[in-house]
């Protein structure tokens, strides 16, 4: 698996001037002119096909609304507040214009409240379910996880919809936060997500973002911190199949010293026009010392006419960090590996399977949620069904 | 019943510069029950008869015929190979990230045996193999293969070898890199092997210290691409005194 390794820690000279706002993400404002309609050569959209969002970049207020069904464990509430409380609580404005209209269109928005020392042993699980992709839902969602408190929400998007959601997570100091949010979507569905994640002083938060279905996924998490000593890991797994464009797109802003965060995303591609993007953008103020960033992106290409578009990006504006580094790679199944495997015995699908399911296998198991990593599980399985029956129907067409 | 019949074998890889043969009709048979010992300079060939009478892509067959108890091997994919009683203890055994050798042992096991192993008795066969080559319990958890020591890898095979029970198998320097008690380990392991009914082995090796361990029915000097001589285990000591000078002189230089 070693195609197009690139350097580990390939680190950005630093740079004298002390800007404030980064290139890596433009600027949260709620205000549409600032969020100008891309037309798809800017640095953030060069990777997304424009016309396949399909009215979420130019959308208005709508009715339809996905469908919510909540697992919430005692103490946690769920409640409704309008746009000026979320801004008052704190909420991470949007950086782009999909983000800036949830915000815009969505009405109020929702607040999950987990209270400060709250010990939330079950998780939190929210299921949104979209009708049609004939209807266009404006997604906009506060989570307030109360300092010291203990919690895992999981969120999963099934159905089909156009969807665009602007998320923040404001993590009070020493919680200890997983989030997982699976994109499960029907093949025609359209979402565009922002996470956006305030960690606290000394807080944890590992935060996955799982994405199988869907015509255009397009997921940002965005982590800054609120103090010294917040830990982000951000996690990511991608499975495209023909035709379907999965993006992800994460911007760690070390703003304040002794923070880290921990990148790693791997995807799988297989079928003619499946595209997937991974930009991994790290900012290292210069204010933050002594942090510690290290990012991966891994890629594992089962058929031809696939694309895997990776990008590190590690902006370092102070000389004082514990350490930094990247990686990245897209390959192909390696023939020794398979090779040794049919040597035992072990016919050539059922050995890819093996392969594929080892390229997941670590990375499921750090989401730490067990009631998901089994269906995920499946899950791989079920799309490398689809691969696997694809071969060898090329097979007898060859 | 088990004879392995490579007759006048002529293989060929692709390289930058056009096809290059590499084995030049290598003749041999190893009968039911024998164990045959190849002993060659580097570069002769050795691990590419080993590869190709495995079904390894990069190597061509451009002549000659392999059979498995008369059965046409090379017409077989590399796992038909192993599920027809082929197994290759491979000279740098593959990694395979994420995936067990307990998956990898079962999945395998399965594939020979046609069904899936009974759990309470594989599981005590699992690791009593594992035990005899002096591997522990935590190596069924860990990724095939990876970040195992030289010896670590050579006595995964050969467990390998006693769980998957193979008709003939070949071991490409398996004693290489393996300290004196390692080598112990796994002599007595081939040798297991050995003394079930008809097992053939062919033996790729550099160093006659474990043929003191395995004593071979038939000794082979292998150089250039073909089988230079071959004899009985005299031949080996022979080789030890003398080195393969003697063949050496023999083959046209530029080869
Ligand atoms: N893909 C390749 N391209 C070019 N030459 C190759 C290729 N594969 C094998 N060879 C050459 O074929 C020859 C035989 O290699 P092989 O690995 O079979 O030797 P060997 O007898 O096993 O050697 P050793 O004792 O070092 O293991 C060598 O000269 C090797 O460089
Ligand atoms: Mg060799």
């Amino acid at each position: 698996m070693t195609v197009t390794e690139t350097a580990e820690s390939a680190v950005r000279s630093a740079l004298e001037v002390d800007r404030v706002e980064s290139h890596l993400n433009p600027p949260a404002s709620y205000d549409l002119a600032d969020h100008p309609v891309p037309t798809g050569r800017e640095e953030v959209w060069r990777f997304t096909p424009l016309k396949r969002l399909r009215g979420l970049l130019d959308g208005e207020a709508s009715a339809a609304t996905l469908t919510r069904e909540t697992t919430l464990p005692a103490g946690v509430t769920l409640s409704e507040i309008s746009a000026d409380e979320a801004v008052a609580l704190g909420e991470l404005g949007p950086n782009d214009r999909p983000a800036a209209l949830a915000a815009a269109n969505a009405g109020g928005a929702l607040l999950l409240d987990v209270p400060a020392e709250a010990v939330v042993a079950e998780p939190i699980v929210i299921r949104l379910t979209g009708e049609s992709v004939d209807d266009l839902v404006w997604g906009r969602l506060l989570y307030r996880i109360g300092a010291h408190a203990e919690v895992t929400i999981v969120l999963v998007h099934t159905g089909s919809v156009r969807y665009s959601a602007l998320s923040t997570f404001l993590v009070g100091d020493g919680a200890k936060v997983n989030v997982l949010s699976l994109q499960d979507w029907a093949d025609d569905a359209v979402h565009l997500g922002r996470d956006a994640i305030r960690v606290g002083r000394d807080a944890f938060v590992k935060h996955t973002s799982i994405s199988f279905g869907g015509d255009l996924v397009r997921m940002h998490a965005n982590v800054e911190y609120a103090g010294p000593g917040g830990e982000a890991e951000l996690l990511g797994l991608y499975f495209a199949d023909e035709g379907q464009h999965l993006e992800h797109r994460l911007f760690a802003d070390h703003n304040a010293p002794k923070t880290k965060s921990h990148v790693v995303y791997k995807g799988a591609l297989q079928g003619k026009g499946a595209h997937t993007v991974w930009i991994g953008n790290v900012l290292i103020r210069k204010i933050a010392e002594g942090i510690e960033t290290y990012e991966e992106n891994r890629n594992l290409v089962l058929t031809d006419g696939c694309q895997a578009d990776s990008v590190p990006n590690l902006e370092i504006e102070t000389g004082e960090i514990e350490g930094a580094g990247h990686a990245s790679a897209t390959a192909r199944f390696d023939d020794e590996q398979l090779f040794y495997l049919r040597s035992r015995g072990i016919s050539e699908k059922e050995a890819q399977r093996l392969v594929v399911h080892g390229f997941f296998n670590d990375l499921i198991r750090k989401v730490g949620i067990p009631s998901i990593e089994e269906q995920l599980l499946e899950t791989v399985e079920a799309e490398l069904a689809k691969n696997v029956l694809k071969v060898s129907a090329d097979v007898e067409g060859a | 019943m088990s004879t392995l019949e490579i007759k006048d074998l002529k293989v060929q890889v692709q390289t930058e510069d056009g096809p290059k043969e590499i084995l030049k009709g290598v003749t041999l048979t190893i009968k039911d029950g024998e164990t045959h010992a190849i002993m060659g300079p580097n570069g002769s060939g050795k691990s590419t008869l080993a590869y190709s009478v495995a079904g390894h892509p990069r190597y061509e067959i451009t002549g000659g015929t392999v059979t498995l108890d008369g059965v046409d091997v090379l017409t077989m994919s590399v796992d038909e190979r192993a599920r027809a009683g082929l197994f290759l203890a491979m000279q740098y055994p593959v990694e395979v990230p994420g995936v067990s050798v307990s998956n990898f042992l079962r999945t395998a096991k399965t594939a020979i045996g046609g069904e899936a192993p009974k759990l309470r008795t594989w599981v005590k066969d699992v690791n009593g193999a594992l035990d005899r080559m002096n591997l522990d319990a935590t190596f069924s958890q860990r990724s095939v293969n990876e970040g195992f020591s030289g010896g670590e890898k050579k006595r995964h095979e050969i467990a390998q070898l006693e769980l998957l029970d193979p008709k003939v198998a070949i071991l490409d320097e398996t004693d290489s890199g393996l300290d004196i008690d390692a080598l112990k380990v796994v002599s007595e392991g081939v040798n297991r092997f050995r003394e079930r009914d008809g097992k053939g082995v062919l033996l790729i090796t550099h160093y006659t210290r474990i043929l003191r361990y395995i004593k071979p029915d038939h000794v082979h000097v292998f150089v250039a691409g073909r089988v230079a001589e071959s004899g009985g285990p005299e031949l080996a000591e022979e080789l030890e005194a003398n080195g393969y000078e003697r063949f050496l002189a023999a083959v046209p230089s530029g080869v």
